[in-house]
């Protein structure tokens, strides 16, 4: 059961990393990074089977971040698309020396 | 209630180490010093409130006027009684503690300690005060004569828009001359040293805005330091052979502790010869001293001619003992002074500004004074250094009347022609008679007639330089001859160059213009009544120190002069372990001339002569066609080198000053700017060239960030993992 839901998550785990890297909408690239986070929300539960309780509790944790997370990084984007009228990140690159 | 308290470590309570001198109370030491700085803080905040005054006063779009409506303003009128009277206050403080040194039999100094200045290791130097009979005359002649000279600059600095910043550095330099005299140990005596100095170049250039008196300024303090260097290796020489640097355990110590005649201490007194070779404006350092003129002319009487300059003929005879011990570094001393006198004299004859030949006359008397303490006679050279504070302060001071005068009469007419220069005026005793009598009160003083303060100091240390040669075991008598010799002759030229200035002064047919002649007038009562006490002392000052042959015979009107050789036994305390010194290795000195003849002979012949001299060249000079400055032509043959003072400022500017610029430009341009700023810049460059290529991967791309980021985790996993 535990190789199982490992497997799992490890293969959300890289679907989220590679949206992220390959895709170019901020809003998609946001949500692979949430899937991303709950790939690790499974492999906590999943190993809380194994060394208790704390896992679960830390899940928790997580989803509350992950919240405050989206709320920011969505206020930010829609901010950029008023400015630029675009959320491809392709268009953003004026954050260098 | 504070300030008494504060001032207690400083005036009240006070330890005496003198064992034995118990009897000798000191009166408040510490107030003489304090007083000046007391002046010079109050003069001080003046001047800075004047200074914001006068800056509001532009803003405005106006000036400050100095006699307004409402009369003079407060930092105009305060400095006159603060300035002086701190001084007079001084003095009388300096007096009561003469008389009471006179009714005592003090053998030891007395130290007055303070407080610890420094304490490290083994090294200790205490702010502590030294009253003995020689630091007693010193603080009598820089208080009374400087009381004197800070009278005649009320009158004389009266419409000079930095009237107290000029009152404030005069007391910062009295406060400082005066710890140079007390101070106990060399540090305190370098402290001094350097104050004076310090307050020398502030004053030289006090008119600051023109180039050429701040350049003079600058001049003397880097002449200076070239001197302040010996004085430094002469107190590193001492530490590490005494173990202290305080008076009284250094000179206690040496005649054990260094052999006579050794290396170490002719090192020792050479360096520290080196350094009042600086400060006294000997050869080779005597250069910054006529450019020092720059200054206001009683900063000249005061500074250059009666105290300051003088602080190298202290600092010798306060050395006595180390002198002693080395005839090699005595006659150095000695032989440097009767060059610097006869050379300085020379310069003297032909110079055309007034101030310029008290300068080198200046610099030929500070010669004198280092021949006496350069022959053992340091009495002879205290002497000396004590008539010439009279006579040449009263010089210096009745030039700056007589430049005050032509100032007033040229500015008048709106005339640009130059106020000190002597071709332009003549026949100045019409209109200023007092002046004209006390100057040559002065002059007659200084050329050594009998029975002016100058003939007994100056024939006494001609006569101990012929005496120490004809001593028993003489270390070099043909030498001492050449001295004699030369001392008298510069003796000559003396009297010549300083009747030349009074005669092209005062004398002959009026050269200022016909217009300007209406506007010359005699000193204000503020400038000539310290003229004339500075010329009863010039007059009388000099018998106080009468040898005991003199004294006898026909000039010392049979034992009429009743004081005989008072300064001579008032210094004996100080002076006692050199003479002992001197007598166990030289024996007795010698008592004929070294062409035959006694004191008293070679004193009259020397009176005689000088008084011929004066005579001749009154006739001589009386009998020049002057002709006034603009329209004079440049002197020709030896004249012209003479009037050029022997090139030595050009020479001095070829061998030393352009070779050490152009060493400097080499430093700056190829090893400073060249290869350290290179090398700085070449790191510069490197840490930007390493930061370009940093910087391409900052592409500002979400997605390349996001890349290298996984791959950074896929490279540590891999790193952790494998």
């Amino acid at each position: 059961m535990i190789t199982e839901s490992l497997v799992l998550s490890a293969l959300l785990f890289v679907l989220g990393t590679f949206g992220v890297l390959i895709r170019r909408n901020a809003i998609i690239m946001f949500l692979c990074i949430e899937l991303q986070l709950n790939a690790v929300n499974l492999s906590f539960v999943a190993l809380s089977r194994l060394w208790g309780i704390d896992g679960q509790v830390f899940v928790f944790f997580v989803m509350t971040v992950a919240a405050a997370e989206a709320a920011v990084g969505l206020a930010i984007i829609i901010s950029i698309f008023r400015h630029y009228e675009t959320v491809n990140v392709n268009n953003f690159n004026l954050l260098k020396w | 209630m504070h300030v008494t308290l504060w001032m207690m470590p400083l005036v009240g309570a006070q330890e005496t180490h003198a064992a034995e001198s118990a009897a000798f109370e000191p009166f408040f030491p510490g107030l003489v010093i304090l007083l000046p700085l007391i002046g010079f803080a109050i003069n001080g905040l003046l001047a800075l409130r004047h200074a914001t005054a006068s800056a509001a006063a532009v803003r405005a779009g106006g000036e400050l006027v100095l006699d307004g409506p409402t009369g003079r303003p407060p930092t105009h009128t305060l400095p006159s009684w603060v300035g002086p009277g701190v001084l007079l206050a001084a003095f009388v403080v300096t007096l009561v503690n003469f008389v009471r040194m006179l009714g005592v039999e003090l053998h030891e100094p007395v130290v007055v300690e303070y407080w610890t200045w420094m304490a490290t290791g083994t090294f200790h130097v205490a702010a502590a005060l030294q009253l003995d009979q020689l630091s007693m005359v010193m603080m009598l002649v820089v208080t009374g004569v400087g009381f004197l000279i800070h009278v005649f600059s009320v009158g004389y600095m009266r419409d000079d828009p930095g009237y107290p910043r000029y009152f404030a550095y005069l007391n910062l330099f009295v406060f400082f001359m005066l710890v140079l005299v007390m101070g106990s140990s060399y540090p305190l005596m370098f402290v001094g040293w350097e104050g004076v100095g310090l307050c020398s170049y502030l004053l030289i250039g006090f008119w600051f805005s023109d180039r050429e008196k701040s350049d003079a300024g600058k001049k003397a303090f880097i002449v200076n330091r070239i001197g302040d260097f010996g004085f430094l290796v002469a107190m590193f020489l001492l530490f590490v052979t005494f173990g202290t640097l305080d008076f009284v355990p250094v000179f206690g110590d040496s005649p054990q502790a260094l052999a006579y005649g050794g290396g170490l201490v002719t090192a020792i007194t050479l360096f520290l010869f080196l350094g009042a070779a600086g400060k006294s404006a000997q050869i080779p350092l005597y250069v910054w001293l006529p450019d020092a003129m720059a200054g206001p002319t009683p900063v000249s009487a005061l500074i250059h001619a009666a105290t300051m300059v003088t602080a190298g003929v202290y600092m010798v005879a306060r050395s006595s003992v180390l002198f002693a011990l080395s005839p090699a570094g005595s006659a150095t001393v000695a032989g440097i002074g009767v060059l610097t006198a006869l050379f300085a004299a020379t310069i003297a004859l032909k110079q055309n500004d007034i101030k310029k030949v008290l300068a080198y006359s200046t610099v030929s008397q500070l010669g004198y004074m280092f021949v006496g303490v350069g022959v053992g006679a340091y009495a002879a050279g205290i002497f000396h250094l004590m008539t010439h504070a009279f006579f040449k302060a009263l010089l210096f001071l009745g030039s700056g009347a007589v430049i005050h005068a032509m100032h007033h009469a040229l500015h008048h007419t709106h005339s640009h022609e130059d106020p000190q220069d002597m071709r332009n005026m003549g026949g100045l005793r019409r209109h200023m008679p007092i002046t004209a009598a006390v100057m040559w009160i002065a002059t007659l003083a200084i050329a050594g007639i009998w029975p002016f303060a100058g003939f007994f100091s100056k024939d006494e240390i001609i006569w101990q330089a012929a005496a120490f040669g004809g001593a028993e075991h003489a270390p070099y008598p043909g030498l001492y001859t050449a001295y004699w010799v030369i001392a008298l002759a510069a003796a000559m030229l003396t009297a010549f160059y300083m009747t030349r200035l009074m005669v092209m002064t005062f004398h002959g047919s009026n050269r200022t213009g016909s217009e300007e002649e209406r506007h010359l007038h005699e000193a204000p009562a503020v400038m000539w009544v310290p003229l004339a006490v500075l010329a009863a002392l010039s007059l009388f000052g000099g018998w106080i120190n009468v040898p005991e042959a003199i004294s006898s015979s026909i000039l010392g009107l049979g034992g009429g002069l009743p004081m005989g050789e008072w300064l001579h036994h008032w210094l004996e305390p100080v002076t006692a372990s050199a003479h002992q010194i001197q007598e166990a290795n030289l024996g007795e000195l010698g008592h004929t001339a070294p062409v035959g003849g006694g004191e008293v002979l070679w004193a009259l012949l020397s009176t005689a002569a000088a008084g011929l001299v004066v005579l001749v060249s009154v006739r001589v000079v009386g009998g020049w066609k002057v002709t006034p400055a603009a329209r004079d032509v440049a002197p020709t043959g030896f004249g012209k080198i003479l009037y050029n003072k022997w090139y030595v400022d050009e020479l001095y500017d070829a061998v030393i000053v352009r070779p050490v610029v152009r060493v400097s430009r080499f430093c700056w341009k190829v090893v400073d700017a060249g290869i350290i700023d290179g090398l700085v810049n070449a790191v510069g460059y490197l840490a930007r060239a390493f930061g370009f290529v940093g910087s391409l991967f900052q592409t500002g791309t979400v997605n390349t960030y996001a890349f290298i980021l996984s791959l950074g985790v896929l490279f540590i996993l891999g790193a952790v993992i494998f």
